[in-house]
């Protein structure tokens, strides 16, 4: 075989597995959607993070605006210290509110942030105040069952 | 006590050869630089483990990709979550079957044949004729081969994993009837080019290093004679398995720790 | 010893592991001639070949080829030596992927920066001087055992050498190639003006061509001469493999005990 046509038959196989590679990255994976070249990072504190975990999607108004970067256990206010960062092209106010929020009834779990009207805006290292805890399924439940057996005499 | 004397033979010929490897490897390393210099000798031995290696890799990746859409379908539509069938086949496939499956068919197909050349080269001779006109055999025959085998795996992983998520495609939204749209956005949600593709590429790239040397040096050592050549092959298959499978263990664990 | 041998072997142990192969040999093989150096099966013609190539070290001695003493050569110095010597191998050691003009020109373009004209020119002319020019689009598979031989002969030839080594050059030839081989062999070497040193043990073919000759049994040089006083010779050794007798100074018998005590009283003693 001639180097030339060598060369070519290389060079196509080349071509196809990066092309390959570039059909993950864009199409199968989310480089095209969530790769946030310019990041700030914001923190918020939860008395309870649920199933959060390292890499969650973080949303607002159903749209993936960050991911989650870390996550520590502050043992001075027995709170999770959830870090997160936020594509630097979406700003948002003082007083947004940060929830841990589920999607579906049993899947993943992710932060959304509901903006505020505050006319100053979070920067790079803020802490966002307001926060709501993830839904322990659990709780809920033993909750709903402890209302209803208090009310239960009242109606009696 | 003969069992025991002949169990340390065999560890004692292991570590020999474990040693005589590694030596090997270095001297490789040090004579690699001709196979970047005169490059066509390297593109040479793309063409035969790469892209000769084309046809068994992406039929064998559509034909994975379909049973996990099938298997897969089976299972989630149980739990209500059939939209979930994207990210199952991208996920097995970007994160270990890709890699690894490519790996093997990788080292039945052109490791072997490396194995083959070299040691039948070695048997009749043309290695040593080659270092006796001052042609060094492991810069001119085993390190081109070697980068070659290396450069070819990652692109062949990828797209092992690329066809297969193709063919889940065509089982799951085509045939089956999952939501085309949920298929791809749930799939893309989920799946990380950095922690799942990129971890992907660097497994691919481990699984090449290791099954190119191994295949280089089964042939470079092979005993000169039938059998031997033989039982070189064999070789090859055997321990480029083993090897893949555990360092996919090792890289697995230290890759997805976290998650 | 005097400058005018090309390679002289002082006073050479060499051994495989424990096995020793070659015992204190001695010899010189002067320019310009074609030397054959001679004896049965396993005595170390080849391992000698390669010590001269610098492929194996020796134990103890040295080997010196054209005034460099090859077993302290560096490696870098190694190759340059081996540019300037061919080798013949026992079964042509031909490269089997490469058509028998890619093999020709190998050498050539490994070694030389020479425009692919002048390859090819000098590819024919060597495949013309062992007549196997039309042959060059073959593969080496195509050929007879003849043929491949002689293109591993051009092949050999390619940079024009001063050495050339052959390792048994007529080993399972038919008659009319194997006088071919011979012919050829002592042609290129007066035409190149290199010298030869051939490994073999065809005595009648070797004494048609060769300049001198050395016996070799068991590791040592055991007798020496020109073809006409080793046609003349009385050393039994000599004599026995000029004339081909099966039993002489080189037994018959692989060394056993006598076969009427092996066959009777090794029985006999294990009923008596």
């Amino acid at each position: 075989m001639s180097r030339k046509l060598l060369d070519l038959w290389v060079g196509f196989f080349v071509a196809l597995g990066l092309a390959a590679v570039l059909f993950l990255a864009l199409k199968v994976g989310n480089l095209s959607a969530a790769n946030f070249s310019e990041t700030y990072s914001l923190t918020a504190k939860f008395v309870n993070i649920g199933g959060l975990k390292v890499r969650a999607p973080v949303k607002s108004a159903g749209v993936v605006v960050g991911r989650v970067a870390e996550i520590r256990f502050d043992p001075e206010t027995y709170e999770a210290v959830v870090t997160f960062t936020v594509d630097a092209r979406y700003r948002f106010p003082k007083d947004t509110f940060a929830l841990i929020l589920t999607a579906g009834l049993l899947g993943e779990q992710y932060i959304g942030l509901d903006p505020g009207g505050d006319e100053k805006m979070l920067k790079n290292g803020d802490v966002i105040a307001k926060t709501q805890s993830a839904v322990v399924l659990e709780k809920l439940i033993s909750q709903f069952m402890f209302n209803k057996a208090s009310e239960g005499p009242n109606e009696k | 006590m003969t069992a025991i004397a002949g169990l340390g033979h065999r560890v004692n010929d292991a570590l020999q050869r474990l040693g005589f490897a590694s030596r090997f490897f270095l001297v490789l390393l040090r004579h690699s630089g001709q196979s970047f210099r005169r490059l066509h000798l390297t593109v040479r031995e793309i063409y035969f483990s790469g892209f000769q290696s084309l046809l068994i890799i992406m039929v064998s990746g559509l034909f994975i990709g379909m049973v996990l859409g099938m298997q897969g379908y089976e299972t989630l539509q149980r739990y209500g979550s059939a939209d979930a069938l994207g990210i199952l086949v991208a996920l097995s496939l970007v994160r270990e079957l890709g890699p690894v499956v490519a790996a093997l068919l990788f080292a039945s197909r052109a490791g072997s044949s490396i194995t083959a050349e070299i040691g039948l080269m070695k048997a009749t001779e043309q290695l040593t004729a080659m270092d006796m006109m001052a042609v060094n055999p492991i810069a001119r025959v085993v390190a081109p081969r070697f980068w070659g085998g290396v450069i070819s795996m990652p692109l062949l992983a990828a797209l092992f994993s690329a066809t297969g998520v193709f063919g889940g495609y065509l089982i799951g939204v085509v045939f089956i009837g999952v939501d085309d749209g949920a298929f791809w956005s749930q799939m893309q949600a989920s799946v990380d080019f950095r922690y799942d593709i990129w971890s992907g590429i660097v497994k691919s790239f481990v699984f090449g290093i290791a099954v190119s040397l191994i295949a280089v040096f089964e042939g470079y050592d092979a005993q000169p004679t039938a059998e031997g050549v033989s039982s070189s092959i064999k070789g090859t298959v055997v321990k480029s398995a083993l090897a893949i499978l555990a360092l996919d263990f090792v890289l697995t664990s230290f890759m997805f720790r976290e998650a | 010893m005097s400058a005018d041998n090309l390679v002289e072997i002082r006073n050479l142990d060499f051994a495989y592991e424990d096995r020793p192969i070659l015992d204190g040999i001695s010899l010189a093989i002067p320019r310009g001639k074609v030397v054959a150096i001679m004896g049965g099966s396993g005595c170390g013609k080849t391992t000698l070949l390669r010590l001269i190539g610098g492929q194996l070290r020796p134990t103890r001695g040295d080997v010196v080829v054209d005034g460099q003493s090859v077993p302290s050569l560096k490696d870098d110095e190694l190759y340059a030596l081996r540019r300037r010597m061919g080798m013949l191998f026992q079964f042509g050691a031909l490269f089997t992927d490469i058509s028998v003009f890619d093999n020709v020109a190998y050498q050539m373009r490994e070694h030389t920066d020479l425009p692919e004209e002048l390859i090819r020119d000098m590819v024919l002319l060597k495949l013309n001087a062992v007549g196997l020019r039309g042959a060059h689009h073959l593969m080496p598979a195509e050929l007879s055992g003849g043929m491949a031989r002689r293109v591993a002969l051009a092949r050999a030839i390619a940079l024009d050498p001063m050495l050339i080594m052959y390792d048994e050059p007529f080993a399972g030839l038919d008659p009319i190639s194997l006088g071919v081989i011979g012919q050829l062999i002592r042609q290129l070497n007066d035409a190149l003006g290199a010298t030869t040193i051939m490994v073999t043990h065809d005595i009648q073919e070797s004494l048609l061509i060769v300049d001198f000759i050395y016996f070799m049994s068991e590791g040592k040089v055991v007798a020496l001469g020109t073809p006409d006083e080793i046609r003349a010779s009385r050393h039994p050794f000599v004599h026995q493999f000029v004339f081909a007798e099966a039993d002489g100074p080189v037994p018959f018998h692989y060394p056993a005990e006598p076969l009427a005590r092996e066959l009777l009283g090794a029985g006999r003693s294990e009923f008596s």
